[in-house]
């Protein structure tokens, strides 16, 4: 610290540089693949290239004959030890699914499924092998549309019978948070407004820049397991349960960690089989996957068709919206797939009033990889399909889309907020973020931009895209966990300790693989026991270390887990209490903690919580009336959810003669409630954003007819990169939530759930004068282009 | 990702490097590696021998050569940009390079080796062909030069012999030309759906002579022949322009894939032709 810097008056609210970043941004760290041990062999998976086929002889003598080759292992060999992958949620009680192996033995259901493995004594040796291992496969017809996937016109598991995993709904009539939807439909049809619509979220894949890595240490008494994933807990516990290990005999550690975006939310066959290697050789393995690998066989995401239906009065205030949505599971059930859909069916309502909602979900199997977590899970799709249809009811109301919003949204004084999904919303303003993003936006302006534009009949038209959105982060009250189906619990755990020094041990249940927590905790704790920022120390990651917690996924870590660090730190300084009494020789009801110290009220007496610390390590002049540690533990379960919220507006020009489409600007504002690091949550928002542009624009995991992933590399797989993204104006209002004590929200999806409709409708609002009223994602310019030149001949058939 | 085992080899000279590739039959050129590289990490490539060219420093470097430019087979592409007699002389391949990959490819990536794996989606082959290139190619048997419109014979297949490499490519001098590259592509590092390279000399205010090169229109970049022929004479309007424009993809078979069918790429070979011509237009 040079003597120029000046302290904040509180680490909360300050943008703090990331502690992490140096080692991060350098690579100088423990990544999983850059750890070596002695002796350690290397695994290369030999994966089916066809999507749906039977197994019927599996050659591995060339390959166990190769150069250094220690063993070759097919599904056959492990069919009885490997067990099968768990679902952890199964969202109706008959829920059907295969059984998942982490190595097909004689069914295959995707292409990239894992056939064998060969375990060599280098990465090359491997991978030479597998090349050797000579599967003979019997082609099935794979079922890969998932609409007819849904009718069962083709099976892609002949054992199960049907592609139907679950079928769930609600309804607002029979659960009595709102009416009867049909009944409104219907009301709707006779003067009012139906708008009936069908949205497809594409296939999409998360492409961490990570892939994934496991090493396995079976040496040591208690097997050690590295893995690049989101969820250290998870995988201990699974490996247990799975493998039949005894839960104290494995050590799961999550070094570093470089991005999941959900995609890292998951119990993998990868780590499965590198845990059988390692036992069966008795040495260390490591499996890092190729990108080509990662791309084919990690989970994908989104992929849903959503059918939707709007009613709404003429003057434009909603009265019912119904969704029927088929969701593609992929070849098997992960951890959370069946629960993906489940995940946004709270959400179809958004930020609005709405007095009738039904929605119905079929989760249906294809022989594609199969389908979980994404940024956002569930709530993308959601805000999506009703933030789109937001505009159409603008557009045949014949008013201003944020004027339509207005007219529906839940107005500031109405908070708390019983919704017609049955989700209680503690707090929000959605007016004051608005009147924010059109200020910042210039909405105005672009809006008279625009008109000109429309009347010069400029072949570069100009459209401007509205979005808001409100989520369910913080995930998640464990007993509403419970009554959903889902076996886990919500809650988050934490320790924090003096150490004898003055510095501060603190050990999150959390896992960051990118969000900045070791800075973000340090500055909660440096706020709550008047420490200095550099004094903190994060722990996390390692199941040793931190024993106990739920990992990170959903926008959780600072609403759950960050309390939970609040609520350890707490503890502390209430255990400091009666020692600094006994030590100032004063009344524990005459001391008052501030600024990081004990002070006797009315004199100049006190204790610091490092001289408490150093005092409480000596132990000479305790008395032992009071427990001589200074560490606690808190485990915390929230009562409810948080819903950030906000408003984003993008504009986008349109070349109608090319179908290109440029972002020109783009303007959100946000409420994440009280906010710990500003530059954390800047980041955090602009990824998002870019994540769901990338949605809009350009991402789409595409299959050929056979079921062969096309987009199997980063050249086909359009990616954006900086030259493709706009500079994001991002700004914020702060409503804290009433959910947790420090009023905090969660940020990590927020940005991905909004961009992606204020894309879209920025792009069909440039295009509605020439009869457009909808572009499937991604609006690649060929699409635009199509659309255009599609609603062109059908007005001219018209006239 | 892990290539298979080859054998490599990294002669200092032109000569030593035919040596091999007449010693050795199933041997590949590495130049900059930009293509190579990922070809034999995905193991779509698996060749016994690797005859890597760059410690060849006399096939670096441009010149002038009276009439012609001269520029080395190995030029990294971040020297051709910034070059200035390339700037004076052959705009159009400064402008097109700028656009290749980003500048950790082009310091990597050479002119030659682009040339040389001849994908139809990329920059160099159009530019070559629109300003009439001539490729000099070394071989057992001394050296020949090869027209651009030759060279190019399908989707990565051009001709090079196995034994023979190609040292340098001569192009004939624009000075005074106005050019414009037209690349449409769906992100910044992205291939070309359609490109359009185009070059211009004005007499007055009407045009005197055109060059018109389209990329990705086919299995190989072609010259937009009827377009150079329609505009010569005509003013540099964007009327005259764009009804000469509109023959661009007379006589194309361009891919129908998932960025586009061929009908999209006719009609954006059209678009973007008259941008190009009336973006040259106005910087010559």
């Amino acid at each position: 610290m040079t003597a120029t810097e000046e302290r904040p008056a509180t680490e909360i609210g300050a943008s703090r540089r990331r502690k992490e970043d140096a080692r991060l941004i350098t690579g100088r760290t423990r990544w999983t693949d850059n750890i070596v041990l002695p002796g350690l062999q290397h695994i290369a998976m030999v994966r089916s290239p066809f999507a749906h086929a039977r197994i019927t002889s599996i050659d591995a003598e060339a390959a166990k004959a190769a150069s250094g080759v220690v063993a070759v292992i097919t599904g056959a060999d492990i069919a009885d030890e490997q067990g099968a992958l768990p679902n952890a949620w199964a969202i109706i009680p008959d829920q059907k699914a295969p059984v998942h192996p982490s190595m097909a033995v004689d069914h295959v259901a995707f292409a990239g499924e894992i056939v064998a493995m060969v375990i060599a004594r280098t990465a090359a040796e491997a991978n030479d092998a597998a090349d050797l291992v000579d599967v003979d496969y019997e082609e099935l017809e794979p079922a890969l549309e998932l609409k007819a996937a849904a009718r069962d016109e083709v099976i892609a598991h002949p054992d199960l019978g049907t592609n139907v995993s679950a079928v769930w709904s609600y309804d607002s009539a029979e659960s009595g948070t709102g009416g009867d939807v049909e009944a409104a439909i219907a009301a709707a049809r006779d003067g009012g407004i139906v708008i009936e619509e069908e949205f497809r979220q594409q296939r999409l894949i998360p492409a961490f820049m990570e892939p994934r890595s496991i090493v396995v240490d079976p040496t040591t008494e208690q097997m050690t397991v590295w893995s690049a994933t989101q969820v250290p807990h998870f995988v201990k516990i699974f490996i247990a349960l799975v493998l039949g290990i005894p839960e104290s005999k494995v050590r799961v550690i999550a070094p570093d960690v470089g991005g999941g975006f959900g995609g890292k939310l998951q119990f993998t066959p990868e780590e499965v089989l590198t845990v059988i290697a390692a036992r069966r050789t008795g040495k260390p393995c490591k499996y890092t996957e190729t990108r080509s690998e990662s791309l084919m066989a990690a989970h994908h995401g989104r992929d849903q068709w959503q059918q939707v239906t709007l009613a709404a009065n003429a003057d434009g205030t909603v009265t019912g919206l119904k969704v029927e949505l088929i969701a593609d599971m992929g070849a098997y059930l992960g951890l959370v797939t069946s629960a993906i859909p489940l995940l946004g069916a709270f959400m179809y309502n958004g930020i609005y009033k709405f007095p009738a909602y039904h929605i119905g979900i079929t989760n249906v199997f294809t022989n594609k990889t199969w389908t979980d977590a994404y940024r956002g899970a569930g709530r993308p799709e959601a805000t999506y399909a009703i933030e789109r249809l937001m505009d159409e009811l603008a557009a045949r109301v014949g008013v201003d889309a944020l004027e339509i919003r207005e007219r529906n949204w839940i107005k500031h004084e109405e908070f708390p907020f019983s919704t017609v999904s049955g989700l209680r919303y503690d707090s929000g303003n959605y007016e004051a973020a608005t009147a924010k993003a059109r200020e910042l936006f210039g909405y105005d302006d672009l809006r008279a931009e625009q008109r000109k534009r429309r009347e010069s009949g400029d072949p570069v038209q100009l459209g401007i895209g509205v979005s808001t959105f409100t989520e369910m982060c913080g995930l998640a009250p464990s007993r509403w966990l419970g009554s959903m189906g889902y076996v886990g619990g919500g809650w988050e755990h934490a320790a924090v300790r003096m150490l004898p020094t003055g510095k501060v041990e603190v050990v999150t249940g959390t896992s960051p693989h990118g969000q900045g927590h070791e800075t973000a905790w340090s500055q909660l704790v440096a706020d709550r026991l008047g420490v200095a920022f550099e004094d903190v120390e994060v722990l996390h990651g390692d199941t040793q270390v931190a024993v106990r917690g739920l990992d990170t996924y959903g926008s959780r870590s600072l609403a759950v887990g960050g309390m939970a660090v609040l609520a350890a730190a707490d503890k502390v300084i209430e255990k400091a209490k009666p020692i600094a009494a006994q030590l100032l020789e004063a009344n524990a009801d005459d001391l008052d903690f501030s600024g990081g110290r004990y002070g006797v009220r009315g004199t100049d007496a006190g204790m610091t919580m490092a001289e408490l610390a150093f005092a409480v390590f000596q132990g000479h002049k305790l008395d032992g009336s009071a427990e001589g540690c200074l560490d606690a533990d808190a485990t915390l379960d929230p009562d409810d959810f948080s819903f950030p919220h906000g408003t984003h507006l993008c504009a986008v020009e349109v070349d109608t003669e090319t179908g290109a489409t440029k972002i020109r600007s783009y303007v959100c504002v946000d409420d994440v409630g009280v906010v710990v690091n500003p530059m954390i949550v800047e980041g955090q928002v602009h990824g998002g954003i870019a994540q769901g542009i990338a949605q809009a624009l350009f991402e789409e995991a595409l299959h050929d007819d056979s079921g062969t992933l096309v987009t199997g590399s980063f050249d086909q797989y359009t990616l954006p990169a900086a030259p493709d993204l706009p500079t994001f104006e991002t700004a914020r209002t702060e409503t804290p939530a009433t959910t947790n004590q420090l009023g905090v929200k969660g940020v990590g999806e927020a940005g991905t759930i909004a961009s992606t409709p204020a894309v879209v409708n920025a792009i069909v609002d440039a295009l509605r004068p020439l009869g457009v009223t909808d572009v499937p994602m991604p609006c690649t310019p060929y699409r635009v282009w199509t659309a255009i030149q599609k609603s062109a001949s059908q007005e001219g058939s018209r006239s | 990702m892990i290539p298979v085992a080859f054998e490599y080899f990294a002669p200092a000279t032109v000569d030593e490097a035919l040596g091999l590739l007449r010693e050795h039959s199933d041997a590949k050129v590495l130049a900059g590696g930009q293509s190579l590289m990922p070809a034999l990490r995905l193991r779509l490539a698996a060749p016994e021998v690797i005859v890597d060219i760059q410690k060849i420093d006399d096939l670096r470097g441009v010149r002038d050569d009276g009439d012609a430019l001269v520029i080395g087979a190995m030029t990294p592409h971040s020297t051709v940009e910034s070059d200035p007699l390339v700037a004076e002389h052959a705009r159009l391949i400064a402008l097109a390079t700028a656009t290749v990959g980003d500048p950790q490819i082009r310091h990597r990536g050479t002119f030659g080796g682009s040339l040389a794996h001849a994908d139809p989606a990329a920059d160099l082959p159009v530019v070559a062909v629109a300003l009439d290139a001539s490729f000099v190619i070394a071989g057992p048997d001394g050296r020949r030069t090869v027209p651009a419109s030759e060279f190019f014979q399908g989707v990565f297949s051009t001709a090079l012999g196995e034994d023979e490499l190609l040292v340098e490519v001569r192009v004939p001098k624009y000075t005074g030309w106005g050019a414009h590259y037209e690349k449409f592509n769906r992100v910044a590092q992205g291939w070309s759906i359609v490109s359009v390279a185009a070059a211009v000399r004005l007499d007055g205010d009407s045009i005197a002579e055109a060059r018109v090169g389209l990329g990705n229109m086919g299995s190989t970049p072609v010259r937009a022949t009827a377009v150079e022929a329609a505009l010569v004479g005509q003013p540099a309007t964007a009327d005259a322009v764009r009804e000469a424009a509109a023959r661009a993809a007379d006589g194309t078979s361009p891919v129908s894939d998932i960025n586009g069918d061929a009908d999209y790429r006719r009609h954006l070979a059209t678009v973007l032709t008259r941008r190009a011509v009336l973006a040259a237009a106005g910087t010559a």
